[in-house]
């Protein structure tokens, strides 16, 4: 997968039975070629954070939390609130992340989930402004990685879009404008302004075939990667080619109509695990061993 | 008035700001084995402090003439996520990370026997995921439980928890409050199998009649997270005995 990073050593063996088992349109794990894993998410079990979900895509894992503070806007978008993703690829996930400062990979994988939540305008973002022109709330989405079995973009991304639909802000009184002198009152808040939500595919292209949701053993072959994210309209809202290799066009019109096919599908997965999951000191339960 | 005088951290009839007695753990939950990629793992929970830790290796590490040729080498990271606190911290590793990682290694190390595995190193990562006080303890309860789940032989489990007071009060497992405004917070780690303390620290101000009661409390703690310790490892290996033999998951085994 990574490129900068080491890729773990995979057997002949079995890069031999991916080929073989793709020339049967098969894939090591059984799934079809345009099947992404199962999604599980578990919501709000990080108390002392806004918003948060744990993400499980198959055996990838990640945690994403929110975080909201008053910041200073910026000059030239004076009465729009800010979000910034940060993902952090916590060594905890894998024996090839290090403790550090984040690989290319890392900052990647952020900035594609910014570019699609920000494209498909989800945050409302002039519904943030606290005094016009000087203070507006700033969202923090941070990802931590937790476990690596390929295809952290789109776990990411349903992390990055769980935890701010979970996500509150806080009331705030305005004490003095001209100071800007606050008091937030963290007892009463109010679910961050959401307006759409949009949805990320991944694909490895292995060979002359493409597949959804690469696995970390199908990424570790793979000779490149393509993301398309959509909004809740099925416009395009992100894209983003990794890796080197490349994909012909009808590769990536073909990735765009298994999208286009699926967003609704994983949208509603997402909306589904949400509504159903016991958050809280309840959702920890929901963590077990192997 | 400070607004140290002002929080209630014993009631008159001895209960805590979250109803516990003196002496009385949050409830505890471990679990090992909860990580796919890691050699071992395992997530702790002390009451509202979550702590994931995995292990990788023994394994090569570079350069390798850092390795010494006559035994392995511990590497600890702990971290903190940014949201596991109230104000957002920020991701890059503060002075006091650094500290406790270092501090943790050294509670680790002696529970092992790093001479079995020359010219390799060990990587242990704790990642606080949500703090309530005592996250260094939690981090060595998990550390030590994905060390043993990753199969590295160990002297014991190393077992960590917070002892403190309150006025003349001792009390055991301090949350963040007890923990922010207590009088003293003194985290202790032993390898109950041997009897060694392998973490001692202290802030705040101990009477010494005190500290030896504080010592004593935390011993009889530990050996209940001891236990506790032992039965998450223990649940996993009947699971895997389980599933060898061909028997249905029973929690009777």
């Amino acid at each position: 997968m990574i490129s900068e990073l080491k890729r773990e050593i995979i057997t002949k063996l079995e890069k031999e039975t991916i080929f073989s088992l793709l020339s049967e349109g098969k894939r090591i794990d059984e799934r079809g070629l345009y099947d992404f894993r199962q999604i599980n998410i578990i919501p709000s079990l990080i108390k002392k954070a806004e918003g948060s979900a744990l993400v499980e895509l198959g055996n990838t894992k990640i945690l994403a939390g929110v975080k909201v503070s008053p910041a200073r806007p910026f000059p030239d978008e004076p009465n729009k609130g800010i979000f910034v993703v940060n993902t952090e690829f916590a060594p905890v996930a894998s024996p090839i992340f290090e403790p550090g400062p984040p690989p290319e990979y890392a900052i990647e994988v952020a900035r594609v989930v910014d570019r699609a939540i920000r494209s498909a305008e989800m945050i409302k973002l002039d519904e943030l402004v606290i005094i016009p022109g000087k203070l507006v709330w700033m969202i923090n989405i941070d990802i931590y990685t937790l476990d690596d079995d390929g295809n952290l973009i789109d776990a990411s991304m349903i992390g990055a879009v769980s935890a701010l639909l979970t996500g509150s802000i806080p009331k705030v009184e305005i004490v003095d404008e001209e100071k800007e002198e606050i008091r937030i009152i963290k007892e009463e808040t109010q679910p961050i302004p959401i307006q759409d939500i949009p949805v990320s595919f991944t694909f490895a292209k292995i060979g002359n075939y493409i597949v959804l949701d690469p696995s970390y053993i199908e990424e570790n072959i793979m000779d490149s990667r393509l993301t398309i994210a959509v909004n809740q309209r099925n416009q395009i809202c992100a894209v983003q080619k990794g890796e080197g290799g490349g994909f012909k066009l009808e590769d990536i019109l073909l990735a765009k109509d298994v999208v286009i096919r699926k967003a609704d599908e994983m949208r509603s997965i997402i909306l589904d695990q949400l509504a159903k999951k016991p958050r809280g000191d309840k959702a920890w339960e929901e963590i077990k061993g192997e | 008035m400070s607004l140290k005088d002002e929080v209630i951290l014993i009631t008159e009839d001895g209960r805590r700001s979250d109803g516990r007695r003196w002496d009385e753990l949050r409830p505890l939950r471990m679990q090992v084995r909860v990580l796919k990629r890691a050699d071992g793992s395992a997530l702790v929970e002390m009451g509202g402090t979550k702590v994931l830790a995995a292990v990788y290796g023994p394994r090569e590490s570079h350069p390798r003439h850092l390795l010494p040729p006559d035994r392995a080498i511990l590497r600890v990271a702990y971290r903190m996520a940014t949201f596991s606190v109230e104000e957002r911290k920020k991701p890059q590793p503060s002075r006091r990370e650094i500290e406790l990682s270092k501090v943790i290694r050294e509670a680790l190390e002696p529970a092992l026997y790093l001479e079995e595995f020359p010219r390799t190193a060990i990587d242990v990562y704790t990642l606080v995921l949500q703090a309530d006080g005592g996250t260094r303890t939690a981090s060595i309860n998990a550390a030590s439980l994905a060390l043993a789940d990753a199969g590295i032989p160990m002297k014991g489990l190393v077992t960590a928890v917070a002892v403190g007071r309150i006025g003349n009060q001792v009390i055991i497992d301090l949350n963040d409050l007890e923990d922010k405004y207590g009088d003293a917070d003194m985290p202790i780690a032993m390898i109950p199998a041997t009897g060694e303390i392998t973490l001692l620290q202290m802030d705040g101000t101990m009477p010494p009649d005190l500290f030896e009661e504080a010592l004593k409390l935390a011993e009889k703690a530990i050996r209940i997270i001891h236990e506790e310790q032992r039965r998450a490892l223990r649940e996993r290996y009947i699971r895997i005995k389980n599933e060898v033999l061909g028997v249905e998951n029973d929690k009777r085994a």
